[in-house]
């Protein structure tokens, strides 16, 4: 069940309460309470298979709920960036074609407009990428594929963004480049919730972190969730915890073992 | 002067032209759709939604009632049938594809065997019959194609959206069922109109070929939306005109054409990609 509530200014621009999701008869989500509060900036952390992405698309309305609601403020606009491994690379599209389908409203001759066209440079520019406009969207690198997405989801001008593992497969710079990227729009003013299994490289840099595995186990600051225990019981695995320059470090001594284990 | 009379010379014959006419606009229909058939992973649902429309032709022809209103039913009973079986992952759609509509084909089939003249219309089914154009199959085929046009003009970017990025589209506020539910009646339309006059095999080709050659010389979208048609009517043009004089069949040789395009264009694209490599090899 996925229902709108009267707007109040105080109250959370997303509520899952007693959240349960199931593909087949195997329990993806179970019993989860997630709050979104407006401004807030918010990783989802937890193993492959914990049902992170399941989370989002709940969330965003397209995986349907076994029990429980999802309530989301009336007149929410979220922007979704879904994970970049599972977009069609070979699509022909060009990346002013991926940013502007979003507004399916036309007028009877589905042309771009001008409007459109500089509305689609603006956001390109925004996002450092104003050249690739007219590229197809294979001949882009990694990061820049991340942000043609990310402008796609900013083109409508969200209330949210909900992002989709942004930095799997990405090297080092481009993760520190969207890192920054999303903390800026954050800045702004801008409400952002994403998934991540990066601990080090993303999530310790988030000042809200929930720890997942088909339910929450943990929610609060990195320094307060990224203990051993919470660890190990999120990834079912031993970790250690240890502090660099007033920031968590997470020393992943299962990890050997993890990978033997497969998936 | 008596190879040029040579060429003209189908055209003296009203089925002829008839035929030609339909040919034409079912290549271009065919060629549009199959832009969304082949980008969508859908050519194994066209493929099997045309057989499992023969299903509804053979029964609509046992039952004596109109072929349209027969076949249709039976094709949008299909159509819907494939979406649903399609959703349930369990099952594999291609397997769900592969249940629906051979049992459809083999239920007219059996039907054909025990009432009517089963081998001549068999015939006519899977490989259509030019001899056999009405008019009111010009008028349908022509309909449809407006159809087609205005549908994929209007919903341009629904279509596009849904395409490319199903679950995006959902959470953008594009009804990505109704538009799949579209998609697919336009499909069993397509077939329901076009398969007395160019068979059931011919438009599985129609439905995927063109457009397979038109995505290889092109990354646009909707460039590909203009060469794909042209390239199903000019090919069904001229493939109906060779059969001719040749003396073979029209389906066939439609078919081949069409292979013959993707197979040029095949080799070209390559080059050029290649070419392309070796130039970014420089760099």
């Amino acid at each position: 069940m996925r229902q709108s509530i009267l707007s109040k200014t105080d109250s959370p621009l997303i509520a899952c309460e007693h959240v349960s999701c199931t593909y087949g008869n195997s329990p993806v989500l179970h019993d989860v309470y997630l709050n979104i509060n407006r401004r807030e900036f918010v990783g989802i952390v937890g193993p492959s298979g914990s049902g992170k992405t399941t989370l989002l698309k709940a969330i965003i309305g397209s995986q349907p709920v076994a029990h429980g609601s999802i309530t989301v403020q009336p007149e929410l606009t979220i922007g979704y960036v879904p994970q970049i491994e599972t977009v069609d690379w070979y699509f022909p599209v060009t990346v002013e074609e991926v940013i502007v389908m979003t507004r399916s409203k036309t007028k009877w001759w589905p042309r771009i407009t001008i409007q459109e066209r500089t509305a689609v440079r603006e956001v390109l520019e925004k996002l450092g990428i104003a050249d690739v406009a007219h590229r197809h969207i294979r001949e882009l690198s990694g990061g820049q594929q991340q942000r043609v997405f990310l402008a796609r989801a900013m083109f409508c001008q969200p209330d949210i963004l909900v992002l989709d593992e942004p930095t799997a497969g990405v090297d080092v710079r481009t993760r520190h480049e969207i890192l920054h990227l999303l903390a800026d729009l954050h800045a702004e003013g801008l409400t952002i919730l994403l998934t991540t299994h990066d601990l080090n490289g993303l999530a310790a840099h988030l000042p809200r972190l929930v720890c997942f595995n088909k339910t929450v186990l943990a929610d609060g600051s990195p320094r307060e969730v990224l203990t051993s225990k919470v660890l190990e019981a999120t990834y079912g695995a031993p970790m250690e915890v240890l502090e660099h320059g007033g920031m968590p470090i997470v020393i992943d001594h299962g990890r050997v073992a993890m990978r033997g284990e497969g998936k | 002067m008596i190879l040029a009379l040579d060429i003209f010379e189908p055209y003296g014959f009203q089925f002829f032209r008839n035929g030609l006419v339909v040919a034409t606009i079912a290549g271009a229909l065919c060629g549009l759709l199959g832009v969304f058939v082949i980008l969508r992973g859908m050519s194994y649902i066209g493929h099997g939604l045309s057989h499992a429309v023969f299903g509804g032709a053979a029964a609509s022809a046992v039952m004596k009632v109109n072929y349209f209103l027969g076949a249709g039913i039976w094709g949008i009973v299909s159509g819907l049938l494939i979406a649903r079986v399609a959703r349930r992952r369990v099952i594999g759609a291609d397997a769900a594809i592969g249940v629906v509509t051979t049992a459809s084909f083999a239920l007219g089939l059996a039907l054909m065997n025990r009432y009517g003249q089963a081998s001549k219309s068999i015939e006519a089914v899977l490989f259509g019959s030019v001899l056999g154009v009405k008019v009111v199959d010009i008028y349908a085929v022509a309909s449809v194609a407006l159809l087609g046009l205005a549908v994929v003009v209007l919903g341009y970017r629904k279509l596009l959206f849904s395409t490319f990025d199903r679950d995006v589209a959902q959470v953008s506020n594009v009804r990505v069922s109704l538009v799949e539910a579209v998609l697919l009646a336009m499909i069993s339309l397509t077939i329901l109109v076009t398969m007395r006059v160019i068979g059931t095999l011919l438009i599985s080709a129609l439905l995927v070929i063109p457009a397979a050659s038109a995505r290889m010389t092109t990354n646009s979208f909707s460039r590909m939306l203009w060469i794909s048609p042209i390239i199903g009517a000019v090919t069904c043009f001229v493939g109906m005109n060779l059969s001719y004089h040749l003396d073979t069949s029209a389906s066939a040789t439609i078919i081949l054409l069409d292979a013959f395009v993707f197979v040029i264009v095949y080799a070209i694209a390559g080059t050029r990609n290649r070419a392309k490599m070796a130039s970014l090899g420089h760099l």
